[in-house]
Formats: structure tokens, C-alpha cells, sequence
């Protein structure tokens, strides 16, 4: 456990500094997000007005939480471009041979993911606040809203991580990249589900994310809703594609 | 060897660099058409709002395509000519007696070819998705002509800054700026119908809009003077503007090798 513990660490603390200490790395993931929630929270405000849209907390909350777990999900797939930039340079192979415990490395790169999402989701909710966010929800629903975002990015992170873990080459970026996007943009995202139309209603009724995104945007306004199912799939989602990563990170050791 | 033949030669070796990688084909028609899809669904309530300007979203949406695979002409554009940087090509065709206009045009004509084909495939899924084209016939030829023309500026920028740079990393890195200047205009909303002021005005200082809004009246208005002037008008300058930067930065790139 000890050694698990202190590759977990090592990794983490590597990932960290060099997300905060390079502006490559760090503007991207901070400016998107905050693009994002601009041009929807703000562009798109008058969408809020259409009949049958009835959110208590206004548009801009509700967009806030698409852009905080979109956010998230993009702190785990940068992550994952990171891992395989790390074989890449050849650094990730030197760290399979002398790393005691190798699950540790994925666990690092994890937590890594964790603390990127947080820094950026904190910045989030000061702007967000700062130009006029109405949070109805309590402490306690904003506690679950993180919870579920950390959960998001989990999902993020070990999807990417077992591409990257698999490709080793930062070609395979959009792999990480796309379906990620898609999927949350198969998502209600700029009014509730009642309200989309087409093919993409049919769809966001069976994704996952559509339940952890209605349960969120609950959360921020306090309402009541079914917490099971947001919960439940946004934890067996990372329960899931750990075993996708560490299958990957298997892979990776067997190529050597 | 001519003038006009030396393009030919450059723009054939253009359209063959292209066709050969379906990373550059297949993004510039798909993901645009993707995202038009995802986006008329998700946004269709929108048509419900007072004064919106269309029946269907998606009659309204399909002009953003066009945009969209202007921006993929920009990067297609950049990263071959970073790429010749890259790899030495133009090095060694500076001591041809080439002229340094072939290569700039030829690159230039094999991204309008991608930007012509993007178009025609723009056009049928709108049409294949019913919609309602209120300029008739003769506003098919012209769509096209804006949509190519609209390309041409931004495969300019794209030149511009994959010669000015030399790096396909740069090149590549320039996208994200394309795609907020895009999501800042009226792509999604008519501007007099985004609620805040503040938006409304980078909305309406961004010339996007324009080229967007002269792209959508021929769907949705049929004949509309002042937005088609606009979207052309905008259209050259930026072709214009953006074509000489390119041609200034390719005679830079050749003095320093």
C-alpha cells in the first residue's frame, strides 16, 4: 500500500506542476470553460424566455452546470493527452520499470485529473457568481454538484487514460477527445429534455449523462429529483472505465 | 514552364495531399454537419421564441456549416504550408525558378476544392433534411460562391500564420481563437435576439456574423441586399487582407532560407 501510495503521489505531484507551472497547459483548460459558459450562459439567454422552460434559477445556472461537468470531463481527457505525451517522450516507459506499483501511476494521474478539474471548476463558480449566478440550491446540494462533477472527471480520466494507455501516441488525441464531447453534447444542454426535439431527444433520454446533468441542475436549484440514478450512474461510470484503464495500463506494461 | 501552369502543378499536388489523408476530408464535412444536427435538436424550442426568424431551426442552423468548414480550410491550409517549412519543401522550391505566387495560389486552390465539395454535401443534408430554400434556384450557385469565398479568407489566415510560423503546432494551436470567434456572433441566435447587451455587441462588431448572416438570409430570407453585401463584402476583405499577409510572409520565409 505504502508503495502504491508514494507512486501515486509522485505521479500526481509531477502531473500538477507541470499543469500549473505551464501556460501551454494551463490557459487552455481555464479559458474554454469560461468561453463556453459565455457564449451559452450569455448568447443564448433568451432561450430561457421559451415557453415550457421553467428553471427556477435562471439560465445562467442551468448552463453553469453543463459547462462545470463538461469542464471536468476536459480536465480527465487533457489528463489523458498528458499520459500519452508521457510515452511519447519515452518518460512513461522509464515509469512502468521503476515505478514498485504500477496502479499507483494510474492512481496518480487520477488525482492529478482531480485537482486540474477543481482549480478550474473554483474559477468557474467565482465567475459564474461574480456576473450574476443565482445558486437556489443549499450547501448541501452544491456539495452533491461537486461530487458529481469529481465523478464526471474520474469517468474522463480513466476513458482517456486507457486510450492513451493503449496508443501510446498523442495522435490518438481526438479518440480521447471526440466521443467525450459528443456524448455530452447528446446531452440536454441548452434546455430541459422535455424540450429537445429530433433524434437527439430519443438519444439523451438513454445517456447517462442526461440524469447526472438533470440531477445537477437540481442540485444548484435545490429541487427535488431522483438522486439514486444521477448518483448511482455517475459512480458506475468511473467503476466501469477504471477497468478499461487498467486493462490499458496492462497493455502498456506487456509492450514494454 | 508558365505562370498558370506551375499553379496547376501546385494545386493538383494540393488537392492529392488532401484526398490522400481523410483526416483533412472527412472532419471539414462531418463534424460541421454533426454538430448542426445535435445543435437543431437541442436548440429547436428556440423557433418558439417571438420574432424568430424561421419556422425550423435547422433551416436557420445549416448556415453555421459553412462557417465551420471555412475554419477546417484555415487549419487544412496552415498545416501543409507549415508543414513544406517543416519538412524543407519550400527551402529546396526556392531554388527552382518557381514563382512564389504558384505555391501560395496552389495551396490555396486545393483547400477551395475541399470547401467546393464541403459545400455540395452542406447543401444536400439541408435539402435531404427539408429545407426550406427561399432564394429558389439561382440562390444554390450563389450559397456556393459565398461559402468557397468565405473559405478562400480563412485558408488566407491559415496561410498566413502556418508561413509566418513554420509550425503546424502553431497552426493547430491558432483553431481554438477561430472557434471563439465563431461561437461570439450570431451563430446560434439572431442578433436581435440575444438578451444581453454585452454580447450583442462583440456579436455585432464580429464580422462572423455577417459572413454567417449572409450565408442564412439566402436560406431563410431569400434575397436580402444588405446581408448578402455585407457577407461578400466581408468575404473579399478578409480574402484580400488575408491572401497578402500570406504573400508578404511566404517572400520573408523564402529571403530567410
Amino acid at each position: 500500500m505504502r508503495r502504491f501510495l508514494d507512486v501515486a503521489h509522485a505521479v500526481a505531484w509531477r502531473t500538477i506542476h507541470n499543469f500549473v507551472t505551464n501556460p501551454a497547459y494551463f490557459f487552455p483548460s481555464v479559458i474554454f470553460p469560461l468561453f463556453f459558459f459565455t457564449a451559452f450562459a450569455g448568447g443564448l439567454s433568451s432561450v430561457g424566455d421559451v415557453p415550457g422552460f421553467n428553471f427556477p434559477a435562471g439560465y445562467t445556472a442551468f448552463q453553469f452546470v453543463f459547462v462545470l461537468l463538461q469542464a471536468s470531463a476536459f480536465g480527465g481527457v487533457f489528463t489523458g493527452f498528458g499520459i500519452a505525451a508521457d510515452f511519447e517522450k519515452g518518460f512513461a516507459r522509464r515509469l512502468l520499470l521503476g515505478a514498485p506499483n504500477r496502479l499507483g501511476i494510474l492512481a496518480g494521474y487520477a488525482v492529478a485529473a482531480l485537482l486540474r478539474a477543481a482549480i478550474v471548476a473554483v474559477l468557474l463558480f467565482c465567475v459564474a457568481l461574480a456576473t450574476g449566478m443565482h445558486v437556489t440550491g443549499g450547501g448541501v446540494d452544491l456539495f452533491g454538484l461537486v461530487v458529481l462533477a469529481a465523478l464526471v472527471n474520474l469517468t474522463a480520466t480513466f476513458f482517456a487514460a486507457g486510450v492513451a494507455f493503449r496508443t501510446r501516441t498523442i495522435q490518438a488525441g481526438p479518440a480521447m477527445q471526440m466521443p467525450v464531447f459528443i456524448v455530452l453534447f447528446l446531452a440536454p444542454v441548452f434546455v430541459p429534455l422535455d424540450l429537445v426535439g429530433g433524434w437527439v431527444h430519443t438519444v439523451a433520454q438513454v445517456n447517462p449523462i442526461t440524469a447526472i446533468l438533470e440531477g445537477g441542475r437540481d442540485l444548484i436549484s435545490g429541487q427535488s429529483f431522483p438522486a439514486l440514478l444521477a448518483f448511482g450512474l455517475a459512480l458506475a461510470l468511473p467503476v466501469l472505465f477504471s477497468f478499461w484503464a487498467v486493462r490499458g495500463l496492462r497493455r502498456a506494461e506487456a509492450a514494454g | 514552364m508558365s505562370t498558370l501552369a506551375q499553379v496547376g502543378q501546385m494545386a493538383r499536388r494540393s488537392i492529392l495531399q488532401t484526398v490522400r489523408q481523410p483526416a483533412m476530408v472527412i472532419p471539414p464535412i462531418v463534424f460541421p454537419l454533426l454538430l448542426v444536427s445535435i445543435n437543431s435538436s437541442g436548440l429547436a424550442a428556440a423557433t418558439k421564441i417571438p420574432g424568430f426568424p424561421a419556422d425550423s431551426y435547422w433551416d436557420f442552423a445549416i448556415a453555421v456549416p459553412f462557417i465551420q468548414g471555412a475554419l477546417f480550410a484555415a487549419i487544412n491550409a496552415g498545416s501543409s504550408l507549415a508543414r513544406d517549412v517543416e519538412t524543407g519543401f519550400i527551402k529546396r522550391l526556392a531554388m527552382t525558378p518557381m514563382r512564389r505566387s504558384a505555391l501560395l495560389v496552389g495551396q490555396l486552390i486545393g483547400s477551395m476544392a475541399v470547401a467546393l465539395v464541403s459545400a455540395f454535401v452542406y447543401l444536400a443534408a439541408g435539402f435531404a433534411a427539408g429545407m426550406d430554400f427561399k432564394s429558389g434556384a439561382l440562390g444554390v450557385p450563389t450559397i456556393i460562391v459565398l461559402g468557397v469565398l468565405i473559405a478562400l479568407g480563412f485558408a488566407g489566415i491559415g496561410a498566413y500564420i502556418g508561413l509566418r510560423s513554420g509550425s503546424g503546432e502553431a497552426v493547430q494551436g491558432f483553431f481554438p481563437l477561430l472557434f471563439v470567434l465563431l461561437f461570439l456572433s450570431s451563430v446560434n441566435l439572431p442578433r436581435n435576439l440575444i438578451e444581453q447587451d454585452w454580447f450583442r455587441t462583440i456579436a455585432t462588431y464580429n464580422p462572423v456574423s455577417y459572413l454567417v448572416e449572409g450565408v442564412r438570409s439566402l436560406i431563410i430570407t431569400g434575397w436580402d441586399g444588405e446581408a448578402l453585401a455585407l457577407g461578400f463584402g466581408l468575404a473579399v476583405v478578409i480574402a484580400t487582407i488575408s491572401i497578402t499577409l500570406a504573400s508578404g510572409a511566404l517572400r520573408t520565409r523564402l529571403i530567410r532560407t
